[in-house]
């Protein structure tokens, strides 16, 4: 059956794309580009004033299934992932028990295909239980479908052991993905050490914190060779050494946030509100800044979410016993079209390369370009579309936003993957 | 009365506000002189203490102080409490709240628990100290027990001592005595610093014995001696002997100048014996006027209402 997204304004730099023109879907492949198509039969899209851009992928979400199915699922997550205008994501070890074996990995896989409503891409741990301590099964994960390895959730404590993953992971040519805390200076930390910590009585977590990591495991790429993706960056020195490793020709790349590009610490008021808590938490507005100052020099490979389903009855506690985290899938897409797209700070063009190509190359994923013959992975988007962030707006089965009760602008309103809808006229289409 | 419905926060007081309280403080203490310390005020009312952090003086003190206006004073203190049972503290709020309780004066371990009272129940809160954050009555008494001693408020040069990173007593006196026109200055061991002590509203002086001679008042904080993590200062002898006070400090201090603790102190510590029971040190005035502005609250809080 045929697809026939009709007036789209289509966006691929990689294709050199930005026009208005119709785009052809035919056996999962893209099968025409151009202008004034037509199909003899088969289902016509009319995608006047829409963006259709190559699937968006989100290479950092916690999926939560095996272990926490209270909060998420395969099923839910993905389908939070189409409602958001992603067509893959990448899953995150810390489940329970942690992703660090092959059969663990071919789980989430075999899960994935059974009820996922887009691609899901397993990242196994780097070392057994993540507990930094002896190197997990990489090999094994890779060739279940593991596409990166990270012990997430945690920074790997010793540079001994870093080392060590990354020796060991280059020869499959893969990817550690780095979350850089240092446990010794962070301790109980909850916000941001500085002003926040200090007006709100909460345990800092400094900068230097995520500093010392990002330094130690950019000069640990320079001995490995391996390749290293920083996963969300917080400050603006973090910020500096990847521009500067970059500038070396270092083999590293690095996300950020949604919720570190538009939100800082002073978001965090006296009402304690446990939404507001992540890891790394968020920083001051200069922090910020350089966030956004890093995503148009080319600096920040991709955004990510860092999707973090909680509990209700969870992120209900005292700030500092309320989990870290925050979801993020349904809303990526909308706060970048707001605060970045709608105020001319990115250009579609630059959302591309942020949200599909970036983070695919990061990782090293099958690239997904608007080209003939490739496979029919794309968002169709409708910029003018407002979304009301409530509880009932999520797909998600948690609603742990940092953002309920922002009013944001644009929205996916189609979202294929292989060529069968995830989403359609905005509803999650179920596999 | 006052404007917030709560006192979590010094700062949920104006200036003007807390000058009321401290006046009404006054005429509580005239009370509390009597042989009958009893009044009507707050007859019918009932005031729950929940303490879920060990706490004997703060406790007693705003006991004593519901009482004193004759309203019903119920304790409800942590190892009492559901709290152990796993029991959320909004869980905890909204069965008090069902009883019909008129005000809450909490006490816990975490930062941002009075909020979450606050939001779970109808009641009053006063903050009877939460985590690290603040510690408001206490800064109200502070303020009476200068006020009383030294005349005024504006333009006193007050040296917070110690441990001010961790003091919810210094998250709420810094700010009050910023608020009331005095000069807090932060005295502490870099370690024991708050990330910005700027946010708090002090100044912060490189040393004790540099600033000593212009202080009005030296408050002493308390040093917590058991921690998980390591010390912040290599020994207690050597914190005693950089920013203790004792007898040769307290002579280079002007002749009118106070000194003052919340308690418990740490003899020998943080203040020498000799200058704790020296008339120079307000210690048990601070216990006293405690009672009173308690006092003096609770009626700011409930006083007004049918």
């Amino acid at each position: 059956m045929a697809l026939l997204f009709r007036g789209a304004r289509v966006v691929d730099p990689r294709a050199g794309l930005d026009e208005v023109c119709d785009v052809v879907v035919r056996d999962g492949l893209i099968a025409e580009i151009g202008k004034d198509l037509s199909i003899p039969k088969g289902t016509t899209i009319e995608c006047a004033e829409k963006v259709l851009v190559p699937g968006l992928v989100d290479v950092h979400v916690h999926l939560r299934e095996p272990g926490r199915e209270d909060k998420e699922t395969i099923r839910t997550g993905t389908r939070a992932a189409a409602h958001g205008g992603f067509t893959a994501v990448c899953a995150m070890p810390n489940t329970s028990p942690v992703t660090d074996t092959g059969s663990k990995a071919r789980f989430i896989v075999e899960r994935a295909a059974a009820e996922g409503v887009v691609r899901v891409h397993p990242i196994g741990a780097c070392t057994v239980g993540s507990k930094g301590e002896a190197l997990a099964e990489i090999g094994d994960m890779l060739a279940e479908g593991a596409v990166a390895f990270s012990d997430d959730g945690h920074g790997v404590q010793t540079s001994g052991m870093m080392r060590l993953v990354m020796d060991y992971a280059k020869q499959f040519g893969t990817t550690i993905i780095s979350h850089c805390e240092d446990e010794s200076l962070v301790s109980k930390g909850v916000v941001n050490e500085g002003v926040v910590s200090t007006r709100l009585g909460l345990p800092g977590w400094p900068s230097a914190g995520e500093e010392t990591q990002v330094a130690r495991d950019i000069r640990l790429a320079e001995l490995t060779r391996c390749r290293l993706h920083l996963a969300h960056l917080s400050t603006a020195g973090s910020i500096e050494m990847v521009r500067a490793a970059k500038a070396k020709g270092l083999p590293v790349t690095c996300e950020v946030t949604p919720h570190h590009l538009f939100l800082t610490e002073d978001d965090i008021t006296d009402a304690y509100d446990t939404n507001f808590k992540m890891n790394p938490p968020l920083r001051a507005a200069e922090d910020r800044d350089a966030l956004i100052a890093a995503l148009a020099d080319g600096t920040i490979d991709c955004i990510a979410t860092d999707h973090a389903p909680h509990a209700p009855h969870e992120k209900a506690l005292e700030f500092e016993l309320a989990p870290f985290g925050t979801t993020g899938l349904e809303t990526a897409l909308s706060l970048v079209i707001t605060n970045l797209v709608a105020k001319e700070l990115l250009s579609w063009g630059d959302v591309v390369s942020l949200m599909a190509h970036g983070p695919r190359d990061a990782l090293g994923l099958s690239p997904v370009t608007l080209e003939v013959g490739q496979v029919a992975d794309l968002t169709v988007i409708d910029p003018e579309a407002r979304v009301e962030v409530t509880e009932s707006f999520f797909e998600s089965k948690s609603a742990n936003s940092a953002f309920l009760g922002a009013t944001l602008l644009g929205k996916a309103s189609e979202v294929l993957v292989g060529g069968r809808f995830a989403l359609r006229h905005g509803k999650v289409v179920d596999a | 009365m006052i404007q917030s419905r709560h006192i979590i926060s010094i700062k949920d007081l104006t200036p003007d506000e807390i000058t009321l309280v401290l006046d009404t403080a006054e005429s509580f203490k005239e009370v509390n002189e009597r042989r009958i310390k009893k009044l009507p005020t707050l007859r019918g009312r009932t005031v729950v203490n929940l303490f879920l952090e060990p706490s004997t003086r703060t406790r007693t003190s705003f006991e004593i102080a519901a009482k004193r206006l004759s309203a019903d004073a119920i304790n409800f203190s942590g190892s009492a409490s559901a709290t152990v049972k796993g029991e959320s503290l909004a869980d905890t709020a909204e069965t008090l709240s069902a009883m019909a309780c008129d005000l809450v004066i909490v006490r816990h371990k975490f930062a941002g628990a009075p909020r979450i009272l606050a939001d779970h129940m109808d009641a009053h809160i006063i903050n009877g100290g939460d985590g690290m954050h603040e510690h408001p009555s206490q800064a109200l008494l502070d303020l009476f027990t200068m006020r009383e001693r030294l005349g005024k408020l504006e333009g006193l040069k007050v040296g917070v001592v110690g441990d001010i990173s961790h003091s919810r007593v210094a998250g709420s006196l810094i700010p009050a005595l910023k608020m009331m026109g005095a000069t807090p200055i932060a005295i502490a061991p870099p370690t024991l610093l708050p990330a910005r002590p700027d946010v708090l509203g002090a100044e912060v002086a490189s040393s004790l014995d540099e600033v000593l001679p212009d202080l009005d008042v030296a408050y002493m904080l308390r040093i917590q001696m058991e921690r998980a993590e390591g010390m912040p200062f290599p020994s207690v002898r050597e914190y005693a002997k950089l920013y203790g006070i004792n007898s040769a400090r307290l002579a280079k201090m002007k002749p009118t100048a106070i000194v003052m603790h919340p308690g418990p102190m740490n003899r020998g510590v943080e203040i020498s014996a000799a200058v704790a029971d020296s008339d120079r040190s307000v210690v048990l005035d601070q216990v006293n006027a405690g009672v009173a502005v308690r006092m003096a609250a609770m009626y700011m809080l409930l006083g007004g209402e049918a």
